[in-house]
Protein backbone atom coordinates (compact mmCIF):
# COMPACT_ATOMS: atom_id res chain seq x y z
CA UNK A 1 0.00 0.00 0.00
CA UNK A 2 1.16 3.76 -0.96
CA UNK A 3 -0.82 6.74 -1.80
CA UNK A 4 -2.13 7.65 -4.84
CA UNK A 5 -1.75 10.77 -6.90
CA UNK A 6 -4.68 12.18 -4.99
CA UNK A 7 -3.67 11.22 -2.09
CA UNK A 8 -0.15 12.89 -2.35
CA UNK A 9 -2.19 15.72 -3.62
CA UNK A 10 -4.51 15.56 -0.28
CA UNK A 11 -0.61 15.42 2.08
CA UNK A 12 0.63 18.25 0.26
CA UNK A 13 -2.13 20.57 0.76
CA UNK A 14 -1.74 20.06 4.07
CA UNK A 15 1.53 22.28 3.64
CA UNK A 16 -0.73 25.05 2.90
CA UNK A 17 -1.38 27.93 5.60
CA UNK A 18 -3.99 30.36 6.10
CA UNK A 19 -3.03 33.61 3.97
CA UNK A 20 -0.15 32.15 1.91
CA UNK A 21 0.40 33.00 -2.02
CA UNK A 22 0.98 29.62 -3.39
CA UNK A 23 2.47 28.16 -6.78
CA UNK A 24 1.29 25.23 -7.97
CA UNK A 25 2.92 23.19 -10.79
CA UNK A 26 1.68 21.06 -13.36
CA UNK A 27 0.52 17.70 -12.91
CA UNK A 28 -0.01 16.10 -9.18
CA UNK A 29 0.73 19.56 -7.59
CA UNK A 30 -2.48 21.22 -9.81
CA UNK A 31 -4.37 17.97 -7.46
CA UNK A 32 -3.14 20.15 -4.74
CA UNK A 33 -6.22 22.52 -5.16
CA UNK A 34 -8.52 20.37 -4.68
CA UNK A 35 -8.41 19.45 -0.71
CA UNK A 36 -7.17 22.80 0.19
CA UNK A 37 -8.46 22.27 3.94
CA UNK A 38 -10.98 24.16 5.53
CA UNK A 39 -10.68 27.59 7.31
CA UNK A 40 -7.35 27.73 5.43
CA UNK A 41 -7.59 30.55 3.01
CA UNK A 42 -4.01 30.64 0.04
CA UNK A 43 -4.46 32.77 -3.04
CA UNK A 44 -3.15 30.51 -6.28
CA UNK A 45 -0.72 32.49 -8.38
CA UNK A 46 -0.26 31.63 -11.74
CA UNK A 47 3.19 32.31 -12.96
CA UNK A 48 1.53 34.01 -16.42
CA UNK A 49 0.25 37.00 -14.89
CA UNK A 50 -2.07 36.01 -12.13
CA UNK A 51 -3.51 35.95 -8.45
CA UNK A 52 -6.47 34.32 -7.32
CA UNK A 53 -6.87 31.74 -10.05
CA UNK A 54 -10.01 29.85 -10.46
CA UNK A 55 -11.61 26.57 -11.43
CA UNK A 56 -11.40 25.63 -15.06
CA UNK A 57 -14.42 26.72 -16.63
CA UNK A 58 -17.73 25.71 -17.84
CA UNK A 59 -18.11 25.46 -22.35
CA UNK A 60 -19.91 28.29 -22.45
CA UNK A 61 -17.73 30.43 -20.17
CA UNK A 62 -14.04 29.52 -21.97
CA UNK A 63 -12.12 32.58 -22.84
CA UNK A 64 -8.93 32.53 -24.98
CA UNK A 65 -7.62 35.46 -22.76
CA UNK A 66 -7.64 33.47 -19.43
CA UNK A 67 -5.17 30.25 -19.57
CA UNK A 68 -3.38 29.28 -16.50
CA UNK A 69 0.57 28.52 -16.99
CA UNK A 70 0.23 24.96 -18.24
CA UNK A 71 -2.15 26.89 -20.77
CA UNK A 72 -5.39 25.44 -19.74
CA UNK A 73 -8.33 27.57 -20.10
CA UNK A 74 -9.06 28.83 -16.10
CA UNK A 75 -11.76 31.23 -14.34
CA UNK A 76 -10.74 34.67 -11.91
CA UNK A 77 -12.25 34.99 -8.56
CA UNK A 78 -13.96 37.69 -6.91
CA UNK A 79 -10.06 38.75 -5.76
CA UNK A 80 -8.21 37.67 -8.59
CA UNK A 81 -5.22 40.40 -10.07
CA UNK A 82 -3.90 40.30 -13.17
CA UNK A 83 -0.16 41.42 -13.95
CA UNK A 84 2.97 41.19 -16.73
CA UNK A 85 5.24 38.49 -16.38
CA UNK A 86 8.11 40.69 -15.72
CA UNK A 87 5.91 41.63 -12.59
CA UNK A 88 5.18 38.21 -12.22
CA UNK A 89 9.12 37.21 -11.73
CA UNK A 90 9.40 39.79 -9.61
CA UNK A 91 7.05 38.76 -6.75
CA UNK A 92 8.69 34.97 -7.08
CA UNK A 93 11.95 36.26 -7.10
CA UNK A 94 10.91 38.95 -4.66
CA UNK A 95 10.07 36.02 -2.30
CA UNK A 96 6.94 36.72 -1.77
CA UNK A 97 5.47 33.37 -2.64
CA UNK A 98 5.18 31.77 -0.09
CA UNK A 99 5.74 28.09 -1.03
CA UNK A 100 5.72 26.33 -4.48
CA UNK A 101 4.91 22.82 -5.09
CA UNK A 102 6.46 20.77 -8.02
CA UNK A 103 6.55 17.54 -9.86
CA UNK A 104 10.21 16.48 -9.82
CA UNK A 105 12.47 13.22 -11.75
CA UNK A 106 15.10 13.89 -9.23
CA UNK A 107 15.94 15.19 -5.83
CA UNK A 108 18.91 14.55 -3.62
CA UNK A 109 19.94 14.41 -0.39
CA UNK A 110 21.37 18.13 -0.41
CA UNK A 111 18.10 19.71 -1.58
CA UNK A 112 19.64 19.66 -5.16
CA UNK A 113 16.13 19.35 -7.90
CA UNK A 114 16.00 18.35 -11.34
CA UNK A 115 12.52 18.38 -13.00
CA UNK A 116 13.87 19.93 -16.47
CA UNK A 117 15.73 17.86 -18.87
CA UNK A 118 16.63 14.76 -19.63
CA UNK A 119 19.69 14.96 -21.53
CA UNK A 120 19.53 12.70 -25.36
CA UNK A 121 16.16 13.42 -25.10
CA UNK A 122 13.88 16.66 -25.93
CA UNK A 123 14.01 19.24 -24.13
CA UNK A 124 10.97 21.49 -23.84
CA UNK A 125 12.60 24.04 -21.66
CA UNK A 126 12.50 25.19 -17.90
CA UNK A 127 9.94 27.55 -18.49
CA UNK A 128 9.41 28.83 -14.32
CA UNK A 129 10.68 26.12 -12.56
CA UNK A 130 14.22 27.52 -12.15
CA UNK A 131 12.60 31.33 -10.96
CA UNK A 132 10.11 29.56 -8.86
CA UNK A 133 12.23 27.16 -7.01
CA UNK A 134 15.22 30.18 -7.09
CA UNK A 135 12.38 32.70 -5.35
CA UNK A 136 10.09 31.39 -3.13
CA UNK A 137 9.95 30.95 0.64
CA UNK A 138 9.43 27.00 0.14
CA UNK A 139 9.61 24.50 -2.16
CA UNK A 140 7.72 21.32 -1.76
CA UNK A 141 8.35 18.19 -4.40
CA UNK A 142 5.94 16.11 -4.91
CA UNK A 143 6.77 12.80 -6.92
CA UNK A 144 6.30 8.72 -7.13
CA UNK A 145 9.11 7.69 -5.02
CA UNK A 146 10.85 5.14 -7.83
CA UNK A 147 10.77 5.53 -11.71
CA UNK A 148 9.22 2.91 -13.61
CA UNK A 149 11.73 0.64 -14.02
CA UNK A 150 12.20 0.66 -9.84
CA UNK A 151 14.96 2.80 -9.11
CA UNK A 152 14.99 5.26 -6.48
CA UNK A 153 14.02 8.79 -7.50
CA UNK A 154 15.22 10.51 -3.98
CA UNK A 155 19.41 9.93 -4.57
CA UNK A 156 22.89 10.93 -3.04
CA UNK A 157 23.15 13.17 -6.00
CA UNK A 158 20.93 13.98 -8.91
CA UNK A 159 22.10 12.39 -12.66
CA UNK A 160 20.06 14.68 -14.34
CA UNK A 161 21.00 18.52 -15.30
CA UNK A 162 19.77 20.95 -12.20
CA UNK A 163 16.86 22.95 -11.80
CA UNK A 164 17.99 24.33 -8.72
CA UNK A 165 21.13 23.86 -6.12
CA UNK A 166 19.95 23.00 -2.67
CA UNK A 167 16.39 24.07 -3.25
CA UNK A 168 13.97 21.59 -1.75
CA UNK A 169 12.57 21.87 1.58
CA UNK A 170 10.11 18.78 1.74
CA UNK A 171 9.57 15.79 -0.50
CA UNK A 172 6.27 14.15 -0.46
CA UNK A 173 6.27 10.88 -2.34
CA UNK A 174 3.74 7.63 -2.73
CA UNK A 175 5.60 6.59 0.15
CA UNK A 176 5.87 8.94 2.78
CA UNK A 177 7.50 12.50 3.72
CA UNK A 178 10.56 13.43 3.79
CA UNK A 179 12.73 16.81 5.21
CA UNK A 180 16.01 18.05 3.55
CA UNK A 181 17.88 18.56 7.10
CA UNK A 182 21.96 18.84 7.77
CA UNK A 183 23.45 15.95 6.42
CA UNK A 184 20.79 13.96 4.55
CA UNK A 185 17.10 13.58 4.36
CA UNK A 186 14.69 13.17 7.87
CA UNK A 187 11.24 10.64 7.76
CA UNK A 188 8.67 13.12 8.79
CA UNK A 189 6.09 10.55 8.03
CA UNK A 190 5.17 7.49 6.30
CA UNK A 191 2.23 6.55 4.06
CA UNK A 192 -0.08 4.41 5.09
CA UNK A 193 0.53 0.89 4.78
CA UNK A 194 4.64 1.58 4.13
CA UNK A 195 7.09 0.64 6.95
CA UNK A 196 9.68 2.88 7.41
CA UNK A 197 12.17 -0.18 6.65
CA UNK A 198 10.21 0.17 3.10
CA UNK A 199 10.81 3.53 2.86
CA UNK A 200 14.15 3.75 3.62
CA UNK A 201 14.80 0.33 1.15
CA UNK A 202 13.24 3.02 -1.76
CA UNK A 203 15.50 5.60 -1.26
CA UNK A 204 19.20 5.93 -2.18
CA UNK A 205 19.86 9.14 -0.16
CA UNK A 206 21.11 9.12 3.21
CA UNK A 207 18.38 9.04 5.93
CA UNK A 208 19.73 10.80 9.23
CA UNK B 1 2.48 62.24 -34.99
CA UNK B 2 0.36 59.81 -36.55
CA UNK B 3 0.44 55.91 -34.85
CA UNK B 4 -2.44 54.50 -36.27
CA UNK B 5 -1.75 52.44 -39.56
CA UNK B 6 -4.05 50.56 -41.64
CA UNK B 7 -2.33 47.02 -42.11
CA UNK B 8 -0.24 45.08 -40.46
CA UNK B 9 2.24 45.24 -43.58
CA UNK B 10 1.98 48.94 -43.62
CA UNK B 11 2.63 49.33 -39.70
CA UNK B 12 6.26 47.08 -40.32
CA UNK B 13 6.83 48.78 -43.67
CA UNK B 14 10.88 50.12 -43.60
CA UNK B 15 11.03 48.43 -39.90
CA UNK B 16 12.08 44.77 -41.65
CA UNK B 17 15.67 44.11 -42.15
CA UNK B 18 17.33 40.35 -42.55
CA UNK B 19 19.22 38.92 -39.19
CA UNK B 20 17.49 42.04 -37.29
CA UNK B 21 15.78 40.89 -33.33
CA UNK B 22 12.53 41.07 -32.54
CA UNK B 23 10.94 40.55 -29.13
CA UNK B 24 7.65 39.50 -29.27
CA UNK B 25 5.28 39.20 -26.45
CA UNK B 26 2.42 36.43 -25.55
CA UNK B 27 2.50 32.79 -23.55
CA UNK B 28 1.98 29.93 -25.22
CA UNK B 29 -0.47 31.17 -27.67
CA UNK B 30 -2.32 33.48 -25.18
CA UNK B 31 -1.74 37.60 -26.08
CA UNK B 32 0.19 36.57 -29.04
CA UNK B 33 1.04 39.57 -32.41
CA UNK B 34 -0.75 37.21 -34.03
CA UNK B 35 -1.17 39.67 -37.07
CA UNK B 36 1.96 41.27 -37.02
CA UNK B 37 3.98 37.66 -37.24
CA UNK B 38 1.58 36.59 -40.36
CA UNK B 39 2.78 39.90 -41.91
CA UNK B 40 6.50 39.24 -41.18
CA UNK B 41 6.21 36.04 -42.90
CA UNK B 42 4.76 37.66 -45.89
CA UNK B 43 7.15 40.17 -46.32
CA UNK B 44 9.62 37.25 -46.27
CA UNK B 45 12.51 38.87 -43.88
CA UNK B 46 15.40 36.00 -42.82
CA UNK B 47 17.49 35.26 -40.30
CA UNK B 48 15.36 36.29 -37.82
CA UNK B 49 16.12 36.24 -33.91
CA UNK B 50 13.30 36.01 -31.14
CA UNK B 51 12.81 36.20 -28.15
CA UNK B 52 9.95 35.42 -27.22
CA UNK B 53 8.54 33.08 -24.37
CA UNK B 54 7.19 30.26 -26.56
CA UNK B 55 7.73 28.91 -29.84
CA UNK B 56 4.08 28.72 -30.97
CA UNK B 57 2.69 25.67 -32.51
CA UNK B 58 3.65 24.30 -36.38
CA UNK B 59 1.10 26.56 -37.47
CA UNK B 60 0.36 29.70 -35.33
CA UNK B 61 2.39 31.59 -33.84
CA UNK B 62 6.39 31.94 -34.48
CA UNK B 63 5.60 28.46 -35.57
CA UNK B 64 4.67 30.17 -39.00
CA UNK B 65 7.93 31.85 -39.39
CA UNK B 66 9.75 28.53 -38.80
CA UNK B 67 8.01 26.89 -42.03
CA UNK B 68 9.41 29.07 -43.81
CA UNK B 69 12.51 28.89 -42.30
CA UNK B 70 12.72 32.40 -41.18
CA UNK B 71 13.80 32.18 -37.96
CA UNK B 72 17.71 31.79 -37.22
CA UNK B 73 17.49 31.85 -33.58
CA UNK B 74 15.21 31.72 -30.62
CA UNK B 75 15.77 33.11 -26.89
CA UNK B 76 12.74 30.95 -24.70
CA UNK B 77 11.63 29.03 -21.88
CA UNK B 78 9.64 26.53 -23.11
CA UNK B 79 9.44 25.06 -26.85
CA UNK B 80 7.65 22.27 -26.16
CA UNK B 81 4.74 22.54 -28.25
CA UNK B 82 6.41 22.83 -31.86
CA UNK B 83 7.16 19.73 -33.76
CA UNK B 84 9.26 21.61 -36.54
CA UNK B 85 11.20 24.14 -34.03
CA UNK B 86 12.12 20.57 -32.55
CA UNK B 87 12.95 19.19 -35.88
CA UNK B 88 15.18 22.48 -37.21
CA UNK B 89 16.46 22.42 -33.72
CA UNK B 90 17.89 18.77 -33.88
CA UNK B 91 19.04 18.90 -37.13
CA UNK B 92 21.23 21.84 -36.70
CA UNK B 93 19.28 24.74 -38.78
CA UNK B 94 18.12 26.42 -35.63
CA UNK B 95 19.93 28.18 -32.99
CA UNK B 96 18.40 28.11 -28.89
CA UNK B 97 18.84 30.22 -26.14
CA UNK B 98 17.13 28.79 -23.13
CA UNK B 99 16.26 31.58 -20.61
CA UNK B 100 14.35 30.44 -17.40
CA UNK B 101 11.23 32.57 -17.73
CA UNK B 102 11.56 35.29 -14.96
CA UNK B 103 14.95 36.31 -16.43
CA UNK B 104 13.71 36.24 -19.95
CA UNK B 105 11.05 38.44 -18.71
CA UNK B 106 13.39 40.83 -16.83
CA UNK B 107 16.10 40.81 -19.37
CA UNK B 108 13.01 42.58 -21.30
CA UNK B 109 11.89 44.71 -18.73
CA UNK B 110 16.18 45.75 -17.81
CA UNK B 111 16.53 46.63 -21.18
CA UNK B 112 13.22 48.91 -21.57
CA UNK B 113 14.34 50.64 -18.85
CA UNK B 114 18.59 50.84 -19.99
CA UNK B 115 19.85 48.71 -17.41
CA UNK B 116 22.33 46.65 -19.08
CA UNK B 117 22.54 43.91 -16.40
CA UNK B 118 21.19 42.31 -13.30
CA UNK B 119 21.61 39.51 -11.00
CA UNK B 120 19.99 37.03 -9.71
CA UNK B 121 19.76 33.63 -8.15
CA UNK B 122 17.71 31.61 -11.01
CA UNK B 123 19.91 29.06 -12.13
CA UNK B 124 23.11 29.03 -10.00
CA UNK B 125 24.18 25.95 -10.06
CA UNK B 126 23.02 24.68 -13.18
CA UNK B 127 24.11 25.01 -16.85
CA UNK B 128 22.02 28.49 -17.15
CA UNK B 129 25.48 30.27 -15.25
CA UNK B 130 27.93 28.56 -17.16
CA UNK B 131 30.12 31.12 -18.13
CA UNK B 132 28.11 33.35 -16.68
CA UNK B 133 29.87 36.30 -14.04
CA UNK B 134 28.77 35.17 -10.18
CA UNK B 135 28.59 37.63 -7.60
CA UNK B 136 27.79 37.24 -4.07
CA UNK B 137 25.62 39.59 -2.47
CA UNK B 138 25.06 38.96 1.79
CA UNK B 139 26.22 35.24 1.74
CA UNK B 140 24.39 34.52 -1.30
CA UNK B 141 25.60 33.97 -4.67
CA UNK B 142 23.81 34.77 -7.73
CA UNK B 143 24.87 35.36 -11.65
CA UNK B 144 24.61 38.19 -13.81
CA UNK B 145 22.18 38.25 -16.47
CA UNK B 146 22.24 40.61 -19.57
CA UNK B 147 19.50 42.98 -20.70
CA UNK B 148 17.38 42.61 -24.14
CA UNK B 149 17.91 45.45 -26.52
CA UNK B 150 15.81 44.40 -29.53
CA UNK B 151 15.34 46.10 -32.46
CA UNK B 152 11.47 45.73 -32.91
CA UNK B 153 9.17 44.47 -30.44
CA UNK B 154 5.97 42.99 -31.62
CA UNK B 155 3.21 43.62 -28.82
CA UNK B 156 -0.54 42.25 -28.93
CA UNK B 157 -2.64 44.29 -26.69
CA UNK B 158 -7.03 44.80 -25.81
CA UNK B 159 -7.31 48.28 -26.39
CA UNK B 160 -5.37 51.51 -27.50
CA UNK B 161 -6.04 54.70 -28.01
CA UNK B 162 -4.32 56.84 -31.09
CA UNK B 163 -1.04 57.92 -28.84
CA UNK B 164 -0.38 54.37 -28.13
CA UNK B 165 -2.11 53.56 -24.52
CA UNK B 166 -2.54 50.50 -23.86
CA UNK B 167 -4.86 47.91 -21.76
CA UNK B 168 -4.21 44.70 -21.88
CA UNK B 169 -7.19 41.96 -21.05
CA UNK B 170 -6.56 38.77 -17.95
CA UNK B 171 -3.36 36.54 -18.63
CA UNK B 172 -3.05 37.70 -22.00
CA UNK B 173 -1.02 41.01 -20.54
CA UNK B 174 1.94 38.33 -19.86
CA UNK B 175 4.84 39.18 -22.34
CA UNK B 176 3.55 41.86 -23.97
CA UNK B 177 4.41 44.93 -21.65
CA UNK B 178 8.36 43.89 -21.09
CA UNK B 179 8.48 42.85 -24.82
CA UNK B 180 6.87 46.20 -25.61
CA UNK B 181 9.41 48.31 -23.66
CA UNK B 182 12.71 46.28 -24.79
CA UNK B 183 12.25 47.67 -28.46
CA UNK B 184 13.84 50.17 -29.89
CA UNK B 185 10.87 49.97 -32.10
CA UNK B 186 7.26 48.93 -30.72
CA UNK B 187 4.28 48.13 -33.24
CA UNK B 188 0.94 47.30 -31.71
CA UNK B 189 -1.77 45.34 -32.88
CA UNK B 190 -5.50 45.53 -30.64
CA UNK B 191 -8.67 44.43 -30.68
CA UNK B 192 -9.95 47.82 -30.29
CA UNK B 193 -8.57 51.31 -30.78
CA UNK B 194 -10.55 53.51 -29.01
CA UNK B 195 -11.36 57.63 -28.98
CA UNK B 196 -8.41 59.45 -27.33
CA UNK B 197 -10.15 60.34 -24.01
CA UNK B 198 -11.77 57.40 -23.71
CA UNK B 199 -9.55 55.50 -21.49
CA UNK B 200 -9.35 56.08 -17.83
CA UNK B 201 -5.89 57.40 -17.57
CA UNK B 202 -5.41 55.59 -13.73
CA UNK B 203 -6.52 52.01 -15.96
CA UNK B 204 -3.52 52.28 -18.37
CA UNK B 205 -1.31 48.80 -18.39
CA UNK B 206 1.19 50.74 -20.52
CA UNK B 207 2.04 54.41 -21.71
CA UNK B 208 2.10 55.23 -25.25
CA UNK B 209 5.62 56.37 -24.96
CA UNK B 210 6.47 53.27 -25.30
CA UNK B 211 4.39 52.64 -28.76
CA UNK B 212 5.48 53.74 -32.10
CA UNK B 213 2.62 52.15 -34.54
CA UNK B 214 -0.90 50.37 -34.25
CA UNK B 215 -2.96 48.87 -36.23
CA UNK B 216 -6.45 47.17 -35.29
CA UNK B 217 -7.42 44.02 -36.42
CA UNK B 218 -9.57 40.60 -35.91
CA UNK B 219 -7.69 37.92 -34.03
CA UNK B 220 -8.01 34.48 -34.12
CA UNK B 221 -7.05 34.08 -30.57
CA UNK B 222 -6.68 29.91 -30.69
CA UNK B 223 -7.10 27.90 -27.49
CA UNK B 224 -4.04 25.57 -26.87
CA UNK B 225 -5.40 23.55 -24.09
CA UNK B 226 -9.24 24.00 -23.86
CA UNK B 227 -10.10 22.38 -20.69
CA UNK B 228 -13.36 22.64 -19.41
CA UNK B 229 -15.49 21.34 -15.79
CA UNK B 230 -19.19 19.97 -16.03
CA UNK B 231 -21.68 23.34 -15.97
Amino acid sequence: MAWDRNQMAERAAQELQDGWYVNLGIGIPTLVSNYIPDGIEVTLQSENGMLGMGPFPTEDNIDADLINAGKQTITELPQTAYFDSAQSFGMIRGGKIAMAILGAMEVAENGDLANWMIPGKLVKGMGGAMDLVAGVGRVVVVMDHTNKHGDSKVLKECSLPLTGQKVVDRIITNLGVLDVVEGGLKIVETAEGVTEDELRAATEAKIV
Amino acid sequence: MKKVYNSAAEALDGLLHDGMFIAAGGFGLCGIPELLLGAIKDAGTKDLTFASNNAGVDDFGIGILLQTKQVKKMISSYVGENAEFMRQYLSGELELEFNPQGTLAERMRAGGCGIPGFYTKTGVGTVIAEGKEHKDFNGETYIMEEGIFADLAIVKAWKADATGNLVFRKTARNFNPPAAMCGKTCVVEVEEIVPTGSLDPDTIHLPGIYVHRIIQGEHEKRIEQRTTRAA
